[in-house]
């Protein structure tokens, strides 16, 4: 370090920006190096000459800065401290596509770490550039762009304010065509971000008119494009009911039942839970998904994911879908999903969360559920307190409709 | 006396006979008197009983027309209640009609519509059906196109690759490897040989590499640095007769890519000539070469004319453009020039330079 800070200051251009280039590359590897480039008083160097040098120097250094700030929110607050915010936004005005690029990755990488870097990055004025890289023709400075913008909302919703009063929600949703499968990922990353917050947030990226094209990225080849495109329908459908109703009349609920079907793994995740959210607002949008065909798929998910969370999730949307009405838990019951939440509830190996969701899906579920068959195996093997609930069942069932074949199950 | 005597004699007979005769008639007045009343009264029980049955009849006629009274107007209150029930009964049951199908109707319209949730589902399941279809034609269009690219690009490279080979295209006398005599037809890659243009020796590539070197590592997002391509000697030919070199030798000198000094390589003053650069390239694009120059060298403009009365024969009069006083020395009290008591306006003191920086190169 002490040998190549003296090299920073050298009359030869090329060196500089080798030695830039060079402990941009030390710091990227370590944190530890990355600490000892702070310590090393090297960074107000950087920021002093960043503003006069050429393009290419400019580039490495803000590749230094963006290495040492991606470690750790100190490292990152020690970049705000040296100054270096104001002229990164300088940057982001230079002509050079590849400067942009440089200074928007190293701003998003700052303002990822918690509210109050983003906060300073706002502050410095950087989002309204970022609205503008985004709108350049380069790819890899888009996907930065947004990419930067992404981070920058996940914290808070005055945040996502901010970002959503320079305009970025439009340019956003026009990008959601591109074809490049990276910058795809990175917008809708973006607008997830920024919808999940509050309805009002919501309402705007819904009225940019991003439905029903979100559905066709739902079946793009590239997995987290599906991941991201599933998340940002879910942060949406969240919210309120008129919302999720919205989803459902544009198809989205097929969209994703399909989608969950095509992948596997954490990819599945927030599909799993959009339904599960839509089925939680009302009865007619649980019945609505229930008519989409969603719950073998669930069911599906549930008996072959191997990790705990996702089983956990799947669980939870099936005890959403069932427990508004005996109609909806004769549809939970029919597709034989109910022994095997009450396996999951049983075994040891199941986890707090798992076990817990399964009880739940299953105690909503079984006190509507007037569906028979469904019911007796749960005579055999279920513990005391499942089975005093589908004793209290078969007992409403009896009285209700008066059934040989009931009475005598019951006897 | 002697009746008294006989009197006297007789009358104890005489009171015997009288008691006795009184006796025997009171004994039959006795009989008769009881006789009669008996008689009298079994005629006044007669009476006595006649009236009094009169009486209970006459009072059995008067309780039964006064319990008939009652009984009667009990009887209509009992109707009335009755009736009042029966209306009641009836009203309830019409009642129970309307608000039975008046609730039907609400809950039907208001609350919950059967049908309506019905034909909601049935829509919200063809969307789901045709976004299906659609999502299936968009995935399928997406694959025809990669697999159109997947082709064009081997066609590409298979076209360039032809292009490389071109020499090993048969000429009349000698059959290329493609065109074996003992095959009946040629191979397909002879005739794409034969379409092939063949490329020309001298890339001009290569002169690019050094100058992108440290950009190409920065912009690009892989860890991958670019291969550097070298240029190889041609393959064996006959060694040409006579004093002359290792062919690869002279070869390596002739095509060796130049290595420009430091000078040339990193000038000191890049910044400069990238500047320069940037102007020239700028100016090629102008249609007016003219600086734009703002309105307050508007005057700068235009050609000044001088009035003919200021100008002489010899030029301008130096009245007016250089000192605006006519100045007469002789006249002077003291030889000491005005004082400026009041300091000259910041904005006049900038007269006849520039007042904006527009037009000034940096």
């Amino acid at each position: 370090m002490s040998l190549l800070r003296p090299l920073l200051l050298d009359v030869v251009p090329t060196i500089q920006q080798t030695a830039a280039l060079a402990l941009g590359r030390l710091a990227n590897y370590n944190g530890d190096l990355a600490e000892a480039v702070v310590k090393g008083d090297i960074l107000p160097q950087l920021v002093y000459s960043l503003a006069e040098q050429n393009r290419f120097y400019k580039k490495a250094a803000a590749f230094v800065l963006r290495a040492v700030g991606k470690h750790s929110p100190q490292l990152a607050q020690a970049i705000v401290d040296c100054g270096a915010l104001d002229t990164l936004v300088i940057c982001l005005e230079d002509f050079d596509p590849g400067v942009k690029e440089a200074a928007a990755w190293a701003l998003g990488y700052i303002a990822r770490h918690n509210a109050e870097l983003s906060q300073a990055v706002v502050d410095a004025g950087a989002v309204p550039l970022l609205v503008l890289c985004i709108q350049e023709p380069e790819i890899a400075l888009k996907r930065i762009a947004a990419s930067a913008l992404s981070d920058i909302s996940k914290h808070s919703p005055e945040l996502a304010q901010t970002v959503v009063d320079v305009g970025a929600i439009a340019h956003l949703a026009q990008m959601i065509l591109n074809p490049d499968s990276k910058l795809k990922r990175q917008v809708l990353s973006a607008l997830s971000q920024i919808a999940k917050h509050s309805v009002d947030l919501a309402e705007m990226v819904v009225e940019a008119e991003i439905f029903p094209v979100v559905l066709t990225c739902l079946k793009d080849k590239d997995d987290y494009v599906k991941k991201n495109a599933s998340t940002l329908i879910r942060e949406i459908a969240k919210h309120t009911p008129e919302l999720s109703q919205l989803i459902v009349n544009t198809g989205g609920v097929a969209a994703v039942t399909d989608c969950i079907g095509s992948c596997k793994g954490n990819i599945r995740l927030p599909g799993i839970m959009m339904l599960g959210y839509v089925a939680a607002h009302s009865e007619n949008l649980a019945m609505a998904v229930i008519v989409s065909k969603a719950v073998p798929q669930l069911s599906v998910c549930l008996s072959e994911e191997p990790e705990d969370h996702i089983k956990a999730a799947a669980a939870w949307a099936l005890g959403q879908i069932g427990r508004h009405t005996p109609e909806h838990a004769r549809a939970v019951a029919v597709t034989n999903t109910l022994p095997v939440l009450l396996s999951l509830y049983m075994s040891t190996e199941s986890s707090e969360d798992l076990q817990t969701k399964s009880k739940k899906a299953i105690k909503s579920i079984l006190q509507k559920c007037t569906y028979l068959p469904a019911l007796e195996p749960f005579l055999y093997d279920a513990p005391p307190n499942i089975l005093k609930h589908v004793v209290g069942q078969f007992s409403k069932v009896r009285d209700a409709l008066f059934s040989e074949s009931g009475g005598r199950t019951f006897q | 006396m002697a009746t008294l005597a006989r009197l006297q004699a007789r009358s104890t007979f005489l009171a015997h006979q009288y008691y006795f005769r009184n006796s025997a008639v009171d004994v039959f007045r006795k009989k008769e008197y009881d006789a009669a009343i008996k008689i009298q009264s079994w005629f006044r029980g007669c009476r006595i009983r006649a009236y009094l049955s009169y009486l209970h009849r006459v009072a059995t006629v008067i309780q039964k027309c006064w319990r008939g009274y009652l009984g009667r107007q009990h009887y209509q209150l009992i109707v009335k209640l009755e009736f009042c029930t029966m209306k009641m009964n009836l009203y309830n049951a019409m009642a129970v009609r309307i608000q039975k199908r008046w609730r039907g109707y609400r809950i039907r319209k208001y609350c919950f519509n059967y049908f309506y949730l019905k034909e909601y589902l049935k829509a919200v399941s063809e969307t789901n059906d045709a976004i299906r279809e659609e999502l299936e034609e968009f995935a399928e269009m997406k694959e025809r196109e990669e697999k159109k690219a997947d082709l064009e690009r081997e066609e590409k490279k298979r076209d360039y690759q032809a292009r490389k080979m071109h020499y090993l295209l048969s000429t009349k006398q000698i059959p290329g490897i493609y065109n074996s005599p003992f095959r009946k037809d040629p191979d397909p890659w002879e005739l794409r040989l034969q379409k092939a243009k063949p490329l020309r020796s001298q890339r001009p590539k290569v002169k690019q590499k050094r100058d992108v070197n440290i950009s190409n590592r920065l912009a690009c997002t892989s860890a991958r640095s670019l291969p550097q391509s070298e240029i190889l000697p041609p393959i064996d030919r006959k060694q040409c007769q006579g004093p002359f070199r290792d062919i690869t030798e002279v070869l390596e000198q002739r095509y060796k890519p130049l290595e420009p000094t430091l000078w040339m390589a990193e000038p000191i003053n890049e910044l400069k000539m990238a500047r320069e650069e940037l102007r020239k390239q700028e100016w090629m694009r102008n249609i007016n070469d003219n600086m734009f120059l703002p309105f307050s060298s508007y005057h700068k403009n235009k050609k000044y004319i001088p009035l003919m009365h200021s100008s002489s024969k010899y030029g301008p009069n130096s009245y007016g453009s250089q000192h605006f006083r006519d100045e007469n020395p002789k006249k002077w009290i003291c030889d000491k020039d005005f004082q400026t008591v009041l300091p000259s306006f910041d904005l006049f003191s900038k007269y006849g330079k520039l007042y904006s920086k527009a037009g000034q190169i940096i």
